[in-house]
């Protein structure tokens, strides 16, 4: 389903994509394809969605900004409406619904640091239900090795 | 000064600005520097220095391509997530997050006794099976430190975007 070029895309690109006058070439020329090729793949695999992003990836916490993993117990006969309340903040970067008492896990982004305490508050206030703010207290490993 | 601190002065409005140019994406053109000067009004050394000083100093992560997951067929994606002792958490936090099926790897605030875990990581597979076994590897590296654990599947997603800052 997929082909050998897509493959070594995804697989060798992970990472150390030059700062160059040309990085497009340069990469091309160590996958053995053409820039041209290069760039109408990516264009395609961004289109596709096999590609979330192209580009530099930023360290959210060394902006300056907050960023937290936060999970709420939401009762099923309100799960729709509290996820539109929860959604409705532009801070609420990533919502998933999970199977758990706490079903639902959303990531936190805000340009301060001190925004978090208060959306969760706000939050609380509008849904009446607890938010677990779980702040990460250390990161091992951020994955660069999916392999295709 | 905590690390974080002394990171920050190096960010100044032209970073940011340049943080906002690229956050959605490099342009896929032949010279993407060059393209984002010109859009900046700066010169493509510039930029490139700049982009240069970010990712040395860890405020970018690296540059390249982000998989989706999902759309490569890595439909399972469990959090598991685990009560390992404070003591041992970084030794043992290293050890899960080398392993090759774990995407994210942190420790994270607990709320005993609810939620005792501290120890989180991601894992992705193509089916439930393949997600079941990596979880049985994961409680082979933590062994008798492994004081409890749960796998959150997530069984939809409700909203997607990329950060912004």
């Amino acid at each position: 389903m997929m082909d050998a070029i897509t493959r070594k895309i995804i697989n060798q690109l992970q990472g150390d994509f030059p700062i160059t006058e040309q990085p497009y070439a340069q990469v091309a020329e160590r996958l053995g394809i053409t820039e041209t090729e290069l760039l109408q793949q990516l264009t395609n695999l961004l289109d596709q969605g096999l590609l979330s992003r192209f580009g530099p990836l930023y360290h959210a916490e060394r902006l300056g900004g907050g960023l937290t993993l936060a999970a709420m117990p939401v009762p099923e006969n309100k799960f729709d409406q509290v996820a539109a309340q929860v959604n409705a903040f532009p801070e609420v970067a990533h919502n998933y619904a999970r199977n758990h008492e706490l079903n639902m896990w959303f990531i936190l982004a805000t340009e301060q640091p001190e925004r978090i305490d208060e959306i969760i508050q706000e939050i609380e206030a509008q849904t009446g239900l607890p938010v677990y703010n779980m702040p990460k207290q250390a990161e091992y490993y951020l994955g660069l090795k999916l392999e295709v | 000064m905590k690390p974080d601190d002394m990171q920050l002065q190096l960010i100044d409005d032209v970073d940011r600005r340049l943080i906002q140019a690229t956050q959605g994406g490099l342009p896929l053109v032949p010279r993407p520097y060059h393209r984002l000067a010109e859009q900046m009004d700066l010169s493509a050394v510039e930029v490139m220095t700049r982009l240069q000083r970010m990712l040395t100093s860890g405020i970018i992560r690296r540059i390249g391509v982000v998989p989706n997951h999902y759309a490569l067929g890595y439909r399972v994606n469990g959090m598991t997530v685990w009560d390992v002792p404070d003591a041992q958490i970084d030794e043992l936090g290293q050890q899960v997050g080398a392993l090759e099926f774990v995407s994210h790897c942190y420790r994270r605030r607990r709320y005993p006794p609810k939620w005792p875990y501290n120890l989180f990581a991601m894992v992705h597979g193509q089916t439930t099976a393949q997600v079941e076994a990596q979880i049985q590897i994961i409680a082979q590296v933590l062994g008798h430190y492994n004081c409890g654990h749960q796998v959150l599947y997530s069984t939809r997603i409700l909203k997607k975007t990329g950060l912004r800052i």
